[in-house]
């Protein structure tokens, strides 16, 4: 059993080894020595293992980076740095009027990876769009449950396997989506990592050969780089792909050494040991800073985090009395000392970033005082309620102890006594649906695709009650504007529709706004081209870097 | 002692299966199911979790999961993992040689400096020398070494930048696998400067891991020397007008050495447990690293089958240094 | 049960053996360094409201991450600094000591009391009863203990009891072993004889005849065994597994400062210190202990 899954065949290869062990290889060492110097590489610290690397059954960021945006492409593609949308590998697309159809025209000429595990004959078609999608949803598809347990989650949260009544084939290079109903977030769901382009040809050749589960552990897509090999939660190794069909990369190795620990990833990069890490400790943004070698690229997370009530739970089933308690939270102090000031006080469900944010919304200030007559007001005494504080750290919410804590000092100023309460991760996940649950629970939320209505509904929505829904909250004046907005193509009056509800939920209040994280990049002042991505990833294509 | 041999072994086969179905009902009992896990916040459907669920084998009765496993586990199948949904009994092939390697070299750097330090403290009994190495022996021994690690890094990698900071090699070389030791694999690779690499980011994890076992030998050395060096045959020896030399390397040393040799067999549990905690804090892509995740990550099958693969390889350690003792001193034997 | 003859080598009650132990111990400096600095943790922790400056659990938030005293951005009300939320370290670490002699304590008695009776049961006994005890121990010390208590409390849940729980079920097994090993080789000496002759019953035999008698090694072991409590309870709390922060335990505030090894590393450095130094001395106590209680060591 070797540690490296890859063929023989690489650079230094079985014959080559024979040689050097007989040690009369010297010259041919030195060669090798050669390319490997010149060879531009970029080294990539991740903050850890990638589950696999078929993208459709994972949902971690750390297996989209690993996998699906360094090996495969998506019909549709987010920009670099941006949550807009342009066209990956299908060139162009035309919506039916009643928007349930969706036609795609296919980039000709193509061409997947060519690798040492797999040369492809054809060109991308047809084919390999409906083969991506189908095994995704449907459950008879030969390639549905090609590994134990393949859960194809994302698939799943989309709506895809209600929302798609079909996948046709046109020609070879034109494929037709018909959905069962008009749904506004569509393009934005085929450009999130679920929807990578596989090859088919690879997967009928695995099949083949009884190998099928390689797909998960040696891919090949059309994307920037092509994959060279895996050591298990230590390095990943990618090569520039050179027919990518947008040109070649600069950068001839990609490689990711996967360091868990932040700190020690910090020291790494300030040693030169790699040029690129992703989630440094809060508290060592400061000196990466004031390192002359490094630029701290720094970016408005795509996330929110908040303390969800039971608004199912007295008293919190009323807007004045969760309105009261969100006067007494001191955002900033969590702000402070949970996230050392990078972090922006929340004042809407959905981040600053996103389009139809709506601005003029008013915060409920910091005011124990007018808390506390609120509370009197409102008939409440002597309250004592339960903060959930998850016992995992997010991007959104670094250490929901710490906040827990200054909140539990916050409503003691108040006269509100609350207790800490905190499970193990699955079960506080599963605990917190339940809407006879005790206690309002802090939690959060990473934007999937860009679009509002993948926290406005998806968070909020009244379907999402005992589920998503952690405040249990159904408004039907909110609900009524997202449901609305979801079947509206119109983006303007899609901006409307989301901004009155952002006025609803205030008025509401059925969570207490935390923040919204600062997304600390810190990079080599010898690479360029590279974009804090508002949407968490951390993509190498079009990246530079300098000898 | 072919009869020894197959009585040892005899009693490690009720051993074996009370460990598997220790493994096996502890992971049952972790609350919070692994399928609820891996969708973290994004809420799965009921409908589709109790597929998942069914998928894994995981809503069958307890009895009937516990025999369908010890099944797989007798036909060398340990199951897959719910996370990276690759074969478990691979995954700890292919990171095993790293926890070995640096527990070898752990190993090798207590016994290099602990039995000679017992040994000059045992002879030097009484001065200062013997009291200050026993005094760091002993600060060894009480040392948590997750700080002490945290310390090594802060000085050696921070503030002096001597050696790297985590991984087994720098990514400049790059070679497949051969032993899975990375000292050996770079020698084999011929690239120059890759066993220096190598060795350089082994420092520090071997130092962490090192510690405690450095301590436990050396204040076993010098006690086991001190008896012998008692005893009525070394005074014999030594009123004979042998050289010093002679007598505590020669005779003390040779019969002192027997429980040392013992207590470095007994070390080889303290080096997992260790390793557990070293492989944290250096990133070292060894086993106990990915137990500590596999817990976290509640992977089932992982931490089962790790546990399992674990204690067998303890076990099978503790029966190497049983018969090595058997061999030595026949008297226990029986 | 009627003279004393039949026990002549009963320890501990009359004054000279005690002063004959008080001799050996303190004829070993360390040991009594060691006495000396448990005690004074032991008060520290014992007055910890009355010595520490500030409440563990004070949060002074404009005072986020100070350095110790004697350093450039030191303040002399903090003396060791603060943490992240503005505690003063100190005074946690004051708190903290309560938690580690505490947690050393409840896993001592755990796996003492029940290790020395399922030990006694197998050893008194023997046959079938023994054989079963001896595989099920085995099969505990078949796994890394850290392994097995880190699995063990996340069965049952991370904090403070649970990994007490875990680390005295871990430990269990060496006392089973060391109290059956004692029994053994006491139950035929004629001491035993002559009191079963007598008529005392098995209760009696069992602890008040043979326990006696193997109480010097398990003294030296649950010595041992204390200071390796309060380092796995450390670690459990630094794995994430331990006592929850909050809470001012040692290994968990290591673990919540990891964080800022870079930009405060002395809210990592006194954790870590406090751990060695009570281990340290716990463990020098042991070692004079052992000096004290073994007889074959003090006859050399």
């Amino acid at each position: 059993m070797s540690a490296i899954e890859k063929p023989k065949n690489n650079n230094l290869g079985n014959d080559t080894m024979k040689k050097i062990s007989t040690l009369l290889a010297a010259t041919a060492l030195v060669s090798v020595m050669s390319t490997a110097a010149f060879a531009k590489t970029l080294v990539y610290c991740s903050e850890g293992s990638p589950e696999g690397f078929d993208p459709a059954l994972y949902t971690a960021g750390t297996t989209f980076d690993a996998a699906s945006r360094t090996v495969y492409n998506r019909l549709v593609e987010f920009k670099h740095g941006s949550t807009e949308l342009e066209p990956g590998l299908a060139e162009s697309w035309t919506v039916s009027p009643d928007g349930t159809e969706y036609t795609f025209k296919l980039r000709a000429g193509t061409k997947f990876q060519t690798t040492e595990f797999f040369t492809p004959t054809r060109d991308l078609n047809a084919d390999d769009v409906i083969f991506s999608f189908e095994r995704q949803l449907k459950a008879d598809n030969p390639w549905n449950k090609y590994v134990e347990g393949a859960a194809y989650e994302y698939a799943d949260g989309m709506g895809f396997p209600t929302l798609i009544k079909s996948i046709d084939k046109v020609d070879d290079l034109t494929v037709k989506f018909v959905l069962n109903r008009p749904e506004a977030p569509f393009l934005a769901d085929l450009a999130m990592d679920f929807a990578s382009i596989l090859s088919k040809e690879y997967a009928d050749k695995l099949a083949a050969d009884g190998k099928m589960s390689q797909m998960n552990q040696m891919p090949l897509g059309t994307g920037p780089y092509s994959f060279v090999a895996y050591q298990t939660d230590a390095v990943i190794r990618y090569k520039a792909n050179d027919t990518y069909w947008a040109g070649k990369q600069k950068i001839d190795d990609l490689v990711f050494a996967i360091t868990t620990d932040a700190a020690v990833r910090a020291q790494k990069l300030k040693a030169g040991e790699c040029h690129v890490m992703p989630y440094p400790n809060a508290a060592d943004v400061a000196e990466l800073k004031k390192d002359e070698n490094l630029t701290v690229l720094e970016g408005a997370g795509l996330n929110v985090s908040y303390l969800a009530y039971n608004t199912l739970q007295a008293p919190f089933d009323k807007a004045e009395v969760r309105k009261a308690l969100n006067q007494a939270i001191n955002k900033q102090a969590i702000v402070d000392a949970v996230f050392q000031g990078a972090a922006s006080v929340a004042k809407n469900p959905i981040p600053p970033t996103m389009w139809s944010y709506n601005d003029a919304v008013q915060d409920d200030a910091y005011d124990p005082e007018a808390a506390k007559k609120a509370l009197e007001a409102a008939g409440v005494k002597d309250l004592k309620m339960k903060i959930w504080a998850m016992p995992v750290s997010r991007p959104y919410m670094l250490n929901a102890r710490r906040a827990a804590e200054l909140m539990q000092a916050d409503l003691a100023k108040v006269g509100v006594t609350a207790e800490i309460v905190s499970y193990e991760w699955a079960e506080y996940l599963k605990l917190s649906k339940e809407k006879t649950r005790d206690g309002a629970v802090i939690l959060g939320w990473t934007g999937d695709n860009g679009d509002p209505d993948n926290f406005l509904d998806t968070l909020l929505g009244c379907d999402a009650v005992g589920g998503n829904n952690r405040a249990q909250w159904c408004n039907e004046e909110f609900d009524k504007l997202v449901k609305a907005a979801k079947k509206t193509a119109d983006q303007a009056e899609r901006t409307k529709l989301y901004q009155e509800a952002q006025v609803v939920f205030k008025r509401e209040a059925p969570w207490a706004t935390l923040d919204h994280s600062v997304v600390s990049i810190p990079v080599s002042k010898k690479v360029t081209g590279f974009y804090n991505d508002p949407l968490g990833y951390h993509r190498f294509d079009g990246v530079d870097i300098a000898e | 002692m072919l009869r020894f041999l197959l009585g040892r072994i005899a009693i490690l086969i009720p051993t074996f299966l009370g460990v598997s179905l220790i493994a096996f009902s502890f992971i049952r009992m972790l609350p919070g199911d692994p399928v609820m896990l891996m969708s973290g916040e994004r809420v799965m459907s009921e409908e589709k979790h109790a597929q998942i669920m069914h998928d894994l084998g995981l809503d069958r009765p307890m009895p009937v999961q516990y025999l369908n496993y010890l099944t797989d586990v007798l036909s060398g199948d340990l199951g897959t993992s719910i996370v990276t949904k690759r074969p478990v009994l691979g995954e700890f092939l292919s990171l095993f040689p790293a926890t070995l390697e640096l527990s070898l070299c752990a190993i090798i750097l207590a016994v290099v400096l602990g039995v000679p330090a017992g040994v000059l403290a045992a002879v030097k009994r009484g001065t200062w020398f013997d009291q200050s190495i026993m005094g760091v022996a002993l600060i060894g021994y009480s040392m948590p070494i997750f700080w002490w690690g945290l310390l090594l890094i802060i000085f050696f990698s921070g503030y002096l930048g001597w050696t790297p900071v985590s991984g087994r090699i720098s990514l400049m070389y790059f070679f497949p696998p051969v032993t899975g030791f990375m000292l050996i694999d770079s020698l084999l690779s011929g690239q120059a400067g890759a066993f220096k690499s190598a060795l350089t980011y082994l420092i520090l994890p071997t130092i962490v891991l090192g510690t405690i076992p450095l301590a436990v030998i050396a204040r076993q050395t010098r006690s086991a020397m001190l008896e012998v060096l008692g005893e009525d045959y070394v005074r014999t020896a030594k009123s004979k007008g042998l050289s010093p030399f002679r007598v505590v390397g020669v005779h003390a040393l040779r019969n002192a050495l027997i429980p040392v040799i013992t207590t470095i067999g007994l070390q080889v549990g303290v080096l997992l447990a260790g390793a557990i905690l070293t492989e944290t804090i250096f990133s070292w892509p060894g086993i106990g690293k990915w137990m500590v995740d596999a817990v976290f990550k509640r992977d089932y099958a992982v931490v089962q089958g790790g546990l399992l693969l674990i204690a067998g390889v303890i076990m099978l350690v503790n029966l190497a240094v049983d018969v090595t003792y058997g061999f030595i001193n026949p008297r226990i034997r029986h | 049960m009627s003279t004393s003859s039949a026990t002549p080598e009963k320890t501990g009650t009359h004054p000279s053996a005690l002063s004959e132990f008080w001799h050996y111990f303190s004829r070993n400096k360390g040991a009594v360094i060691g006495l000396g600095i448990f005690v004074a943790i032991l008060f520290l922790a014992i007055f910890a409201p009355v010595f520490a400056p500030h409440a563990p659990s004070e949060q002074n938030r404009d005072a986020l991450l100070l350095a110790p005293a004697w350093m450039e951005n030191g303040k002399a009300t903090y003396v060791l600094g603060t943490d992240a939320v503005g505690r003063d370290i100190l005074s946690r670490l004051i708190y903290g000591a309560r938690f580690s002699l505490f947690i050393g304590l409840v896993v001592v008695t755990l796996s003492v009391v029940s290790g020395v009776l399922i030990g006694l049961v197998a050893g008194y006994f023997g046959g079938k009863v023994d054989i079963v005890i001896m595989r099920i121990m085995d099969i505990v010390l078949a796994f890394p203990s850290l392994l097995l208590a880190l699995v063990l409390v996340a069965v049952l849940g991370p904090g403070l009891l649970n990994a007490m729980i875990a680390i005295s079920l871990v430990n269990q097994p060496h006392f089973v072993r060391l109290a059956r090993a004692s029994v053994l080789t006491e139950r035929d000496k004629e001491y035993v004889i002559a009191s079963r002759v007598a008529g005392a019953g098995t209760l009696r035999l069992m602890f008040l005849t043979i326990l006696p008698n193997c109480l010097a090694p398990l003294i030296v072991q649950a010595t041992l065994a204390f200071s390796a409590a309060i380092l796995d309870a450390a670690a459990l709390g630094f794995l994430g597994m331990g006592a929850q922060p909050p809470t001012p335990e040692w290994g968990t505030m290591l673990a919540e400062a990891r964080e800022f090894i870079q930009r405060a590393p002395w809210v990592v450095t006194f954790p870590g210190l406090a751990i060695l130094i009570t281990v340290l001395a716990i463990n020098l106590m042991g070692d004079g202990l052992r000096d004290a209680l073994d007889p074959k060591l003090k006859r050399s």
